[in-house]
């Protein structure tokens, strides 16, 4: 996993509550069996008409965002579908840091394993975010995992918390099913302790 | 010892291990797996040379890209017929169970665990499937994780997961007829909002979630991922045994004797405590639609199209203007006016036999309405075999709904059953999301019974008022 230690970016806002997965990537794009090439999909019924044309009046099209790499939105972003899909399609697309006021659990999970950085603040400053990003030519934040801060050079400056694990994992890019199997012996023992019933094994053809 | 409430003792006899700053390391009993969240993650064992380590705790089957139209027929979508290739060749190569879709079993991931027996009371259960948090209904802890998590548990049986908090839905009193499961759900969700219960895991508890069938449970708990949350559980009783006993991979004889006198410890000790509590008042539902694009955008059906006054926050009022121009609703129009196009019943959250029952005595003796195309689609191929043993079939056939073969269908349109732009359905799924059921569609949510009486009246109506043949 790419590791993420800070970073600093142009601002898109998306001044939506509620945003959920099947916005984020629809499901007629679902059936690719590869992690690449979502990015083309990112929001695709906002940014595209029914004929494929893009709709100029969404914000990911608007030429003054069109280097963002922050994305700015209401509560409650990423809900629904645990479609770990729409992570690849923000990524794949070029964020790195997603900033609202609440994101839904699965999201923000599936997020962290992709090196994408969720960071949750208060209604009033992504509020404020959201306001300077439409107001400022080519706004930008600078969001650092380390200090665990969101400053702009205008004097916005915001401070979030994070899981002491999460946040371990991603300043180091580490592959946690690595860190997982480190507790072999403690799984051993787990499962010697707990076998599979022995119905299930007549689940499988041929027995 | 302290009181514990049923998710406290689940989720203490899971833990494998808890390191020093990192999060708790739980194991996972039973992993179910679909088409469309698992190719990546087989992909990535085979990147990193890793095996699939307990393939007995691993059960597979195809459901959302699957067509509802007769088995038997070519896949005429190329995309969707290479990912379900592409699970049938990394079930082979993993040596992973799979019910492929010939199969009997076959049928959406989150009907077929329970009817084979598989869900058991006091497991932990994961899925890549938001929905997972259905298998809650039998007091087992179960939720839906990302691809990569997939890929994780797949490798280790384990997941490292950050405790969740603990909230009690205790609903007073009993349902009035006419109120389903799915009315409860959505009265809950209306309330709490679709983030109200995020980072929390729901214990339901009280008369009238005791009185409901495993069905009933199962629609609660799926739905409990409307309201954020990370799952949610009801504690196992009578009926949870009635349901599970005898089913084919349920344990047999001595084990399970054994397997009920643990089962009968998990509910919450007396004094359990939760960190938020929420009473509602079983009495005060009816019947309820959502009029907007989440599915906390819910009134009773006898009730109006919210005003945007009615909003508190700017924020909410906002979406919910999105919403109505979205759906092309009407502040203040009644929900009984809005007429339908397309009749949905069918989803993890309503394809079950009782929810064809309960849709068939409403169809029974009527018609669709010929403005309307209106599609039953059980959850497996065992509960359609089970509604044509009991003629459910021939009530909807001859009152001109179609009746058609297992899977996800128009809950999510990944398979050809899709809404056609500006069409709007009423739909027992679980999601009213834009787009959801295909492109510029409309989707309201409602109750099986609800679905199959707005298909004959061809609008909302009152099931409470209905004239059952």
């Amino acid at each position: 996993m790419q590791p993420f230690r800070k970073h600093t970016g142009e601002v898109v806002p998306l001044d939506r509550v509620n945003v959920d997965t099947d916005q984020i990537i629809p499901k007629q794009f679902l059936k690719r069996i590869e992690r690449t090439g979502f990015g083309e999909f990112l929001f695709y019924d906002w940014r595209f008409a029914a004929d494929g044309t893009e709709k100029s009046d969404f914000a990911l099209h608007d030429p003054r965002y069109s280097k963002a790499t922050i994305l700015v939105a209401g509560k409650n972003f990423g809900c629904g579908s645990s479609r770990e899909h729409a992570v690849w399609s923000l990524a794949d697309y070029g964020f790195r840091v997603i900033i609202a006021s609440a994101f839904a659990d699965i999201f923000a999970n599936n997020s962290l394993k992709n090196g994408l950085l969720t960071v949750t603040l208060t209604e009033p400053q992504v509020a404020e975010i959201m306001r300077r990003a439409a107001h400022t030519a080519s706004y930008r934040l600078s969001v650092d995992l380390e200090k665990l801060t969101v400053e702009d050079d205008q004097g916005f400056s915001a401070t979030f918390t994070m899981d002491d694990f999460a946040r371990h994992c991603l300043l180091n890019g580490l592959d946690d099913i690595g860190l997982t199997l480190k507790h072999e012996t403690a799984i051993a023992a787990y499962e010697s302790k707990h076998p599979v019933r022995p119905e299930m094994s007549a689940i499988l053809p041929g027995r | 010892m302290a009181p514990r409430t049923l998710f406290e003792k689940i989720w203490d006899a899971h833990l494998v291990s808890s390191p020093e700053g990192q999060s708790p390391l739980i194991y996972i009993d039973l992993h179910l797996v679909h088409e469309v969240t698992s190719p990546q993650a087989f992909d990535g064992l085979r990147t990193n040379g890793r095996r699939v380590r307990q393939p007995l705790r691993t059960v597979a089957t195809v459901d959302h890209n699957v067509p509802t139209t007769p088995r038997g027929l070519p896949i005429a979508d190329p995309i969707a017929a290479k990912q379900i290739e592409a699970l049938q060749k990394n079930c082979r190569e993993f040596g992973v169970p799979l019910f492929d879709i010939d199969s009997p079993e076959q049928g959406i991931v989150h009907v077929i665990g329970p009817e084979l027996g598989i869900t058991q009371p006091g497991m932990t259960i994961v899925c890549g499937d938001s929905h997972t948090s259905t298998h809650g209904a039998f007091g087992s802890l179960a939720f839906g994780i990302g691809t990569s998590e997939v890929e994780h548990v797949l490798a280790t049986q384990c997941l490292p997961q950050k405790k969740p908090k603990t909230m009690q839905i205790d609903v007073r009193g009993r349902l009035l007829n006419g109120v389903t499961a799915k009315d409860l759900a959505l009265g809950i969700i209306g309330r709490i909002g679709t983030g109200g219960a995020a980072g929390y895991v729901i214990e339901y508890t009280g008369e009238a979630v005791r009185k409901l069938s495993m069905e009933a449970r199962m629609t609660l708990c799926n739905m409990s991922i409307e309201a954020g949350a990370r799952a949610g559980m009801i504690a196992p009783d009578e009926t949870t045994l009635a349901y599970v006993q005898a089913r084919r991979f349920a344990p047999k004889g001595k084990d399970w004797d054994n397997a009920v006198s643990a089962w009968q410890t998990l509910a919450t000790d007396p004094g359990g405590k939760y960190d938020r509590v929420i009473e509602i008042d079983a009495a005060s539902l009816a019947p309820f639609v959502t009029w907007g694009t989440n599915p906390g955008m819910v009134v009773p059906v006898t009730e109006r199209v919210p005003e945007l006054a009615s909003f508190a926050q700017e924020s909410d009022r906002r979406a919910a203007e999105q919403a109505l121009s979205y759906m092309d609703l009407q502040p203040g129009m009644p929900m009984e006016q809005i007429t339908v196009d397309r009749v949905f019943i069918g989803s993890c959250t309503n394809s079950r036999i009782e929810d064809l029952r309960s849709a068939a005595r409403v169809a029974k003796g009527h018609h669709v309405n010929p403005k309307v195309r209106a599609m039953v689609v059980p959850g497996s191929q065992a509960i359609k075999h089970a509604a044509e043993q009991e003629g459910l079939h021939r009530i909807f056939l001859d009152a001109g709904f179609e009746w058609r073969e297992s899977g996800c269908s128009m809950c999510l349109g990944m398979n050809p059953d899709i809404l056609q732009p500006g069409e709007r359905c009423a739909s027992t799924s679980n999601r009213n999301f834009e787009g959801r059921q295909g492109r510029g569609g409309r989707t309201h949510l409602v109750s099986p019974m609800m679905a199959a009486a707005a298909a004959i009246a061809g609008h909302f109506t009152d099931i409470r008022n209905w004239r059952f043949n």
